[in-house]
């Protein structure tokens, strides 16, 4: 029952081209910035929007190409929605039978079922309730057991997180994790939080401009960013180059030592807890040291987070106590330093 | 407050306000069991509430539709449509009288064929008034409605299409429940509006005591031969009136403010 998509739509200057495979069990992350298509393509998945272009298939079944579409409510899938969209004038029972009520089961059974399925999320005594009587962690779970509850073959999460506060996100997260576990259809998640989509995804498909510009397990994509879009999600200075053994001439200017050997083109990830600045040259022999310029420097927990312009264009954490003692403002000269075996290097 | 609009204000309320006060003060009060009692007052009266009642009952089942159509599809002429179906909101009702008489008299387009095929006419019956009624009050209500559906968030109904429920479940048990409150504010204003309908009733169905013969139509005539009488059939158009403003008054009064 795998899920195969090609979705192309054409939405004013920004066109949507976007190729995806989702096994069934398997959890996919569709990460990007807001405007990237994203919505676009669940929407197309979701048999909401026709799309202009492609082929959408769940095992056997043929869901759009040029000459069919199959519309939303005849799709066994469920979908969750970033603000929940319970129907207000329906008590919570009566929203999660909702799906089943459609799809013809009798209204005794299909109470009991959805019942069922707000213990199973954790919310046993709170049937009767309107969905404005819910908080908004509430609402999410019974949202998610209205979209499980027809046992779809396909789940569709859009930002389901994301209107929840930091906290109720925390436990939100884990019980979502938990319940995809146990859920044995496809599932698609569209996030713009990489936090959201590393914790819960089993793979995760970077989009930029309506196009997939990368795609790996959430380990992977971390270490190995390939856009600044990604690099900038996972705290990491992505630098393009050209490599020859350990030295890489970097494609803005500049040079990096690396630890490892490499052959062509590449990428430089430096991560911003590795860079050391210094107000004077570094004695020694660090084989990585460029001079720059602090643009900016912004309070990061514990530590100040300095963006540097210069040859080499870097942003460096440095723990509070030594940016005081570094006595830096915003358009000082610094000089920044980085081990080669800090440095990681791969392919382009 | 400035005065420039303060005095302006206030004449102008006065402008509004007093002429009912008149009708008041110049009420038969001794006299008005008597007056109200009377057979026609009550034939009046049971006609235009069930003729009005019956119009809005039309409207309700064309009118919501169109609304929905002008809120939710995506055909093409849509502005057109709502042009023309808000046209007998700025019509003069006497042109719609006319109007109405010209398709459905009996020499009309569909009244001719009407007549001949089933021997049946429509002109001066209460089905006229019925129909004369519907003609100028149903505008009222798909616009209303209109706005409603319009106010009240699309994204609900995608969310019961993932549900598995088609376009005609999800208007049912999705749709109207959220536009419920907009549905009754325009049944309650058409039918408000077809109560007090005068030019178009008159012009298509006529005058004629017990069958067109409504409450607007008998104060009209009251007022040359019976004065006393028009007043009090006034006061009771004036009472149905307060009425309805009571029962709309959660969302013209200011009151809409405070989430239910």
């Amino acid at each position: 029952m795998t899920l195969r998509a090609h979705v192309v739509v054409r939405r004013g200057t920004l066109l949507v081209d976007v190729d995806l495979a989702v096994a069934p069990g398997e959890v996919l992350a569709v990460l990007g910035p807001n405007g990237a298509g994203k919505s676009t393509v669940l929407r197309v998945l979701a048999g909401l929007l026709v799309p202009d272009g492609g082929r959408v298939t769940i095992g056997d079944d043929l869901w759009d190409s040029p000459e069919q579409h199959v519309p939303a409510h005849e799709r066994p899938l469920g979908m969750v929605f970033q603000d929940h969209l319970l129907f207000p004038h329906l008590s919570t029972t009566d929203n999660v039978a909702f799906g089943l009520r459609t799809r013809g089961v009798a209204k005794a059974q299909a109470r009991r079922t959805a019942d069922e399925w707000l213990q199973r999320v954790g919310l046993e005594g709170f049937g009767d309730r309107r969905p404005t009587q819910l908080s908004g962690g509430q609402a999410q779970r019974a949202a998610l057991a209205r979209a499980l509850v027809g046992e779809p073959r396909l789940l569709l999460l859009d930002e389901p997180l994301s209107a929840l506060d930091a906290r109720t996100r925390l436990t939100v997260r884990a019980e979502l994790r938990r319940h995809l576990a146990a859920f044995a259809g496809c599932t698609v998640l569209v996030s713009h939080d990489p936090v959201d989509a590393m914790a819960l995804a089993d793979r995760v498909v970077v989009v930029e401009d309506g196009r997939v510009v990368q795609e790996g397990t959430p380990a992977e994509v971390a270490r190995t960013p390939r856009t600044d879009y990604v690099a900038r999600l996972v705290g990491l200075s992505l630098l393009p180059g050209t490599a020859t053994g350990t030295v890489v001439e970097l494609d803005g200017g500049g040079r990096v030592a690396t630890g490892e050997d490499a052959t062509g083109p590449v990428f430089v990830a430096v991560r911003p807890g590795t860079v050391s600045l210094y107000l004077a040259r570094p004695d020694g022999s660090p084989r990585n040291v460029w001079p720059a310029t602090l643009v900016a420097a912004t309070p990061h927990g514990s530590t100040v987070r300095c963006d540097l312009d210069g040859e080499v264009p870097l942003t460096a954490d440095v723990t509070a106590t030594a940016f005081a003692e570094l006595g830096l403002l915003p358009g000082a000269p610094v000089w920044a330093s980085v081990k080669a075996s800090e440095v990681a290097v791969y392919p382009r | 407050m400035p005065l420039p609009l303060l005095v302006p204000a206030l004449l102008g309320t006065a402008f509004l306000v007093l002429p009912l006060l008149g009708l008041l003060v110049r009420a038969p009060w001794s006299n008005l069991w008597p007056q109200l009692t009377q057979p026609a007052v009550g034939q009046a009266l049971r006609l235009s509430l069930l003729s009005a009642t019956l119009a809005t009952l039309v409207s309700l089942v064309l009118g919501v539709p169109i609304a929905w159509v002008l809120a939710r599809s995506t055909i093409r002429g849509r502005s057109v449509l709502r042009a023309l179906v808000t046209v007998p909101l700025v019509l003069p009702p006497v042109v719609g009288g006319v109007a109405l008489f010209l398709v459905l008299g009996r020499q009309g387009i569909l009244g001719r064929w009407l007549y001949e095929t089933f021997d049946y006419t429509i002109p001066f019956t209460t089905t006229a008034v019925v129909i004369a009624e519907t003609f100028v009050a149903m505008p009222f209500l798909v616009i209303s409605v209109e706005g409603a559906l319009r106010a009240a968030d699309a994204r609900f109904e995608d969310a019961a299409a993932t549900l598995g429920a088609d376009r005609w479940t999800t208007f049912r048990r999705v749709t109207l429940p959220l536009v419920a409150p907009g549905v009754a504010a325009g049944a309650v204003l058409c039918w408000a509006r077809a109560l007090g309908e005068f030019g178009a009733t008159i012009t298509f169905a006529g005058n004629f005591p017990g069958t067109t013969q409504t409450m607007p139509l008998a104060v009209y005539l009251a007022l040359q031969s019976n004065p006393e009488g028009a007043i009090v059939l006034s006061l009771v158009l004036l009472f149905v009136s307060l009425a309805t403003l009571l029962l709309l008054r959660d969302r013209w009064l200011g009151r809409s403010a405070v989430p239910s």
